[in-house]
């Protein structure tokens, strides 16, 4: 019993692999959504997945602190573009009345 | 190293001054009159002039502050000049507009967000480091993205700020990614301890190279390189005319600024012999010069080809900037100062008459309510002095001799001859035989065809100065263009490489 407990040592790879997950189920987000609300969910992701690269690197990779700090910065920067999105999705559905982002193609040849 | 950062702040004052006089722009939103437009936009020029003025005293200037996350140097004060300039007119322009009346108790918002997304480039030309540069592309990002959807009640303009917000992110996302895999290899943001890291350690070339291609999609979304150029029609099309002209060169400038930054410092290898003066090299292994060679043979193609079709004026122009930036991505395949040089002269006719095209654009918009380019016709009858304009602005585009377009084409396709891509540049020669065929339809339209109505429509006098003032020099810089050369030859040092 315990020598299954001591096996059970996470390690960078199970962060990278995490993160990696992450990223793949955001960018398959962001494709295959038409909601523009779910289309951002999937960017999180993406950033996100990139948050647990660098803090991961940063605390197991034997290096300096920079990962963490970058982390801080891109999570205020992930708020700050959210917001943006969200604004612009709230205008979009007062003038279009749709959040859907296959319906909001006037800009075509 | 307070004391560093308390010093580095002499380097930052052009920033610093755009900082305040940022805020100070939105300010007179609450003084003075609401629906004024004439206080914020000269709060805006004041703020552009003001640093313009301290970015004339840093010439020469080289310097890393901020603990390695900024560099002061030629190279990026070149961008400098080019991104003031375009702001200055940018907010001429703005205030002719008829567009953006309809938003028009919001010009001291709009006028703000000019400068906020002129600060972001010029860190995006300055910074050395792998967090500074996600922060400023996101700081030029999210202002384009408010910016191109600013006339919030015109549907069109909501639709390009949404395809514009979701493709940005996305992209700048997927930069994070690569940038995050890139500190996991090396261990350093900072470029030039990235660049030892890179020449000391055994690095998987397999990971950089995906951590390489996730970069460039974050760097192409900005100059809008093909294949992540989706962006580029829909979001220039539906934007205020005078926001589309503001991305199309500062957007596009900052990021090729960026680009070039990122390549050239994070790749050149400093212990080997040089091969000749002016060229260097990178590491080997890393084959990211054919990756752009790839990329600038499809950007300018695609863009060319796609252009062709195409019956608004805006949508026309999205597809030539598109062109444009895979004939300015030729530059850096060589690796040569001469490549660099050139692709900054490129940046200055760029300016002038990508600007300038635009701006005719918006005048006509203004008076004859119309993007289209079958309402052209007869232009030349109606309006023979912006009919003229356009037409240098369009054959410098093309790259026809009397104008400086031809200048920029002819040192890109001389950088490339010398260092023996050949076949790059008959590539290039081929392109821009395509892009006469759509640029001087529009000027057929003008000129040789009778127009329905014949009725004469002036512009006022400030319109027409502000014409003359960007013909000239599109003229005058072919036939004298030294002082442009010698400013594009100096400005290819960068901190810290020799």
């Amino acid at each position: 019993m315990s020598e299954t407990v001591m096996s059970l040592h996470v390690g960078l790879y199970h962060f990278l692999i995490v993160s990696a997950i992450l990223f793949s189920l955001g960018i398959y987000g962001v494709i295959t959504r038409k909601n523009a609300i779910m289309v951002l969910m999937g960017i999180e992701l993406i950033l996100n997945s990139a948050n647990i690269n660098f803090i991961a690197f940063a605390r197991f990779g034997l290096m300096n602190l920079t990962g963490q700090v970058v982390a801080l910065f891109v999570i205020i920067l992930a708020a700050a573009e959210a917001a943006v999105l969200l604004a612009i999705v709230l205008n979009i559905f007062q003038q279009l009345n749709t959040v859907n982002v296959d319906e909001v193609d006037k800009l075509k040849n | 190293m307070a004391q560093t950062i308390y010093q580095s702040f002499v380097y930052v004052l052009p920033e610093t001054v755009l900082s305040i006089f940022f805020v100070l722009t939105l300010l007179t939103a609450i003084v003075g009159k609401r629906r004024s437009k004439y206080l914020p936009a000269f709060m805006a020029l004041l703020g552009f002039v003001l640093a313009g003025v301290f970015v004339f005293r840093q010439i020469g200037v080289s310097e890393l502050v901020f603990s390695g996350m900024y560099v002061v140097d030629p190279f990026s004060w070149f961008f400098k000049v080019i991104f003031l300039v375009t702001g200055i007119l940018i907010v001429v322009f703005s205030m002719q507009s008829r567009e953006l009346e309809a938003i028009s108790t919001k010009y001291s918002e709009y006028f703000s967000l000019i400068i906020s997304l002129t600060i972001g480039a010029f860190f995006m030309a300055g910074s050395s480091n792998l967090l500074m540069m996600y922060l400023s592309l996101e700081l030029v990002s999210i202002s384009s993205y408010i910016l191109a959807g600013f006339t919030k009640e015109n549907a069109r303009a909501d639709e390009a700020a949404l395809k514009y917000v979701i493709y940005g992110a996305f992209s700048s996302g997927l930069m994070l990614y690569g940038i995050s895999l890139l500190y996991g290899l090396t261990g350093e943001t900072n470029l030039y301890a990235f660049n030892q890291a890179l020449a000391i350690g055994s690095i998987p070339r397999v990971t950089i190279l995906i951590a390489i291609v996730l970069m460039l999609v974050g760097l192409g979304y900005k100059i809008s390189a093909v294949p992540f150029h989706f962006w580029t029609p829909d979001v220039y099309e539906g934007a205020p005319i005078t926001v589309t002209a503001f991305l199309s060169v500062t957007s596009k400038a900052a990021g090729f600024a960026m680009l070039i930054r990122f390549f050239k410092i994070g790749f050149i290898d400093v212990s080997a012999q040089p091969i000749a003066a002016g060229m260097w090299d990178i590491f080997k292994g890393f084959n990211w010069t054919d990756i752009i060679a790839v990329l600038s043979v499809l950007t300018m193609t695609v863009g060319n080809l796609v252009a062709l079709w195409q019956t608004n004026m805006k949508r026309l122009l999205a597809y030539s900037s598109i062109a444009h930036a895979g004939y300015i991505l030729m530059g850096f395949v060589t690796l040569t100062d001469q490549g660099i040089s050139a692709m900054l002269i490129y940046f200055v006719a760029y300016l002038l008459m990508n600007l300038g095209a635009f701006y005719v654009v918006m005048l006509v918009a203004n008076k004859y309510h119309t993007e289209n380019i079958d309402d052209y016709k007869g232009l030349g009858y109606r309006s023979p002095y912006a009919a003229f304009a356009l037409t240098v602005f369009l054959f410098s585009l093309t790259g026809i001799p009397p104008t400086f377009g031809f200048i920029g084409k002819f040192y890109l396709f001389s950088a490339l001859i010398n260092s023996h891509y050949v076949w790059l540049a008959i590539v290039g020669v081929l392109n821009s035989v395509i892009s006469l065929y759509y640029y001087v339809k529009v000027v057929r339209n003008m000129y040789l065809v009778q127009p329905t109505d014949t009725s004469r429509v002036e512009f006022d006098f400030g319109s027409n100065l502000m014409m003359t003032l960007l013909v000239v020099p599109n003229i005058a810089l072919m036939l004298y263009f030294s002082p442009i050369l010698n400013w594009a030859q100096y400005s290819v040092t960068m901190f810290g490489l020799r």
